[in-house]
Formats: C-alpha cells, structure tokens, sequence
C-alpha cells in the first residue's frame, strides 16, 4: 500500500520555510505536555536518576511504543510530508563513537545537576520558575553549544 | 470540578504517548526530526556565527521551523506550568522524596524547588555551578552528540538507530553519577 507521490520533493534547505505555524503550535502542544506531564519537573528527573521511581521510565516507553511503530509505518508506507518531501530519517554516522560516548556523559552530567534537559528548559523559560532565573541556564545552554562549534574541529569525533 | 481537573498533573500513560505523538507529527508536517537541542545551534548561527564554520550555514532553511517550535515550547510551558499549574506539591515516591530530604530538598511545591532556583541562590558559587555549569554542559554535550533526551532518546531510539543507544546509555550513566555524586555538595545548606 504505497500512497501515491505528490508533488515532487522539494529541495530540503533551501526553499524558503513553509508551515512555520504548524510548527508553532506542535511545540505549544509539546510545551503543554512537558509540563502538565511534569517532565519540566526537577524532582522527576532527580527522582528517576536517583533510581527511585518508575514515571520517568514508563514516560519514555510508551513515547518509543507510539513513535517506533508510527516511524516504521511512514517508512513502509513511503509517506510524504504535508510540503511533499518524501518521509525519511537521516541515519546518525557511527564513526568511532567518541562523540555519542564523551557529549553523552558531558550533556548526563548537566542534566544530573540541573535536572533539566532542553526541552523542559525551555518550557521553564515560559513557566517563569524562580523568578525567571532558567532564563540564565538557558542563555548558559547557548554558550555552551557555542563553545562547542568553537572547539569542534579539535575534538575527537 | 473542571478547574480542579485541568490543573491536575497528567500520568505517564498519557504523556508518553503524546511525546511520540508530537515526533510523528513533526514528520508528518515537514519531515522534520523531533529534536530541541539542535534550536541551540540554530540559535548560535542566527545570532552569533563568528569565524565558526559550525554555525555557517542556511539557518533559516534548515532551522527555522525548530525556532518556531521552541517558541512554542516556552508558550506551552507557560500554558501548563502558569495558567494549568499543578496546585498541590508533586506526588514523587516516598523514597524519592525521603532521598531529596536527605540532599536538603524541603519545599515540594512547585516544578523546580524554591530553595535550588532562584536569583539569590544564582548568586553563590553554588548555584552559579549549578545553574550556570549545567546549562553550559547540557549545551556542550548535546551538541557534541548531535541530540540529547528527544533528538536522541525518542527520535533515535524509535528509528532504531545504535549512536542514539549509546548516546541515551551515556547520559543516563552520567546522569545518574552526578545525581547521587556531584549534586550534594550544590543544594545550599
């Protein structure tokens, strides 16, 4: 059961961005859900990492059983996006590995001592917790993204 | 009645389901891989490139649907974390709330604790640490993997890809280690 093409495929970067709103709400959506889900919570994720509860865990099951299953439909179905680009993952390079092990554990150890990880920080931002502070773990987040492009070409990948 | 259930937090079997919702859906709009770490970079390329061949490129065309999906996300939070808020303290394990006890961690009001987020706290070394230090290793460090708990541990995961595997096994080790290891020498005493 293939769906039929349409339109043909547009070139991914640069055609100029469609459905920004679409966008726009799907985070609204997902902002929502961060936080009545109470994924945004500190005493969640501390909670799971400190292996003393099962919602975080359970959390990330049943979002792998309703995403796997649905990515593997697209796939075998070969669907096409509402812009009508042809549905597809790019597959993540392997390489050495380095770099999944090393800004695994760098990324593990933030979350583990701000019990926060980006999504949430963002929802935070918007929540207005502490008087707005996670404004300034935010802005810390860029830095660090930053400092990482700046370093890159000597790290080992 | 409708008030007291809007505000009351949602369980797992609803939220899990609505995260995996929201990374099909992204595909299915724009092809477009549920992912917030990468917003970081594109944040990066839009405002401050410098001579950094990592953030030259078209971030418009690649990024700008993860801007417009990030600002939702704050937008969102500010619909369930403000006007949706949760009004009683949050309903942990008991042995979940006896170890944050023991870390210093009184006040379970809230969806991050009074006494670890605030301006003043911010102004000690502790929780310039905490705050600052976190947020620049979670930038690092997603970066460096290309994803963190979505991009990875949700999108990856569920396309059964093997980076992601050892991607969500590290940060969950290290997680873990800096819970238990780093976290009790930061909360105020």
């Amino acid at each position: 059961m293939r769906v039929a093409p349409a339109a043909p495929a547009a070139p991914a970067a640069t055609s100029p961005p469609r459905l920004l709103g679409a966008y726009f709400v799907t985070g609204v959506l997902f902002g929502i859900v961060l936080t009545k889900g109470e994924l945004v919570s500190w005493f969640r994720i501390e909670e799971a990492l400190r292996f003393k509860g099962p919602y975080l865990y359970l959390v990330f099951a049943s979002a792998l059983a309703v995403a796997a299953p649905g990515f593997a439909l697209l796939d075998r179905r070969r669907a096409r996006a509402f812009t009508g680009e042809a549905i597809s993952l790019p597959p993540k390079v392997l390489g050495r590995g380095v770099r999944y092990i090393a800004g695994g554990a760098i990324f593990g150890v933030g979350w583990g001592i701000l019990g926060v990880c980006p999504g949430p920080l963002f929802a935070l931002v918007g929540a207005g917790v502490g008087g707005g502070v996670m404004v300034v773990a935010c802005l810390a987040a860029v830095a660090g993204t930053w400092t990482y492009g700046y370093l890159r070409p000597r790290l080992p990948h | 009645m409708i008030e007291e259930l809007l505000h009351r937090p949602w369980p797992w079997y609803v939220t899990g389901p609505l995260v995996g919702l929201v990374a099909v859906g992204l595909l299915v709009i724009g092809n477009k891989p549920f992912g917030v770490s990468s917003s970081l970079r594109h944040l990066c390329a839009a405002f401050a490139p410098g001579d950094v061949a990592y953030f030259r490129y078209d971030w418009r065309g690649v990024g700008l649907w993860n801007l417009a999906f990030i600002v939702g996300v704050v937008v969102g939070g500010f619909v369930g974390g403000v006007l949706l808020a949760n009004l009683h303290p949050i309903a942990i394990t008991p042995a979940a709330q006896a170890s944050l006890t023991t870390l210093g961690i009184h006040d379970f009001a809230g969806l991050v604790p009074r006494e670890l987020f605030s301006w003043r706290v911010l102004s000690t070394l502790k929780g310039f640490v905490m705050i600052v230090g976190g947020g620049f290793l979670i930038g690092f460090g997603t970066a460096y993997a290309g994803g963190c708990t979505s991009g990875h541990g949700i999108t990856g995961l569920a396309d059964l890809q093997l980076p992601s595997l050892i991607t969500v096994l590290s940060f969950f080790a290290a997680g873990a280690a800096a819970s238990f290891l780093l976290l009790p020498f930061l909360v105020p005493r």
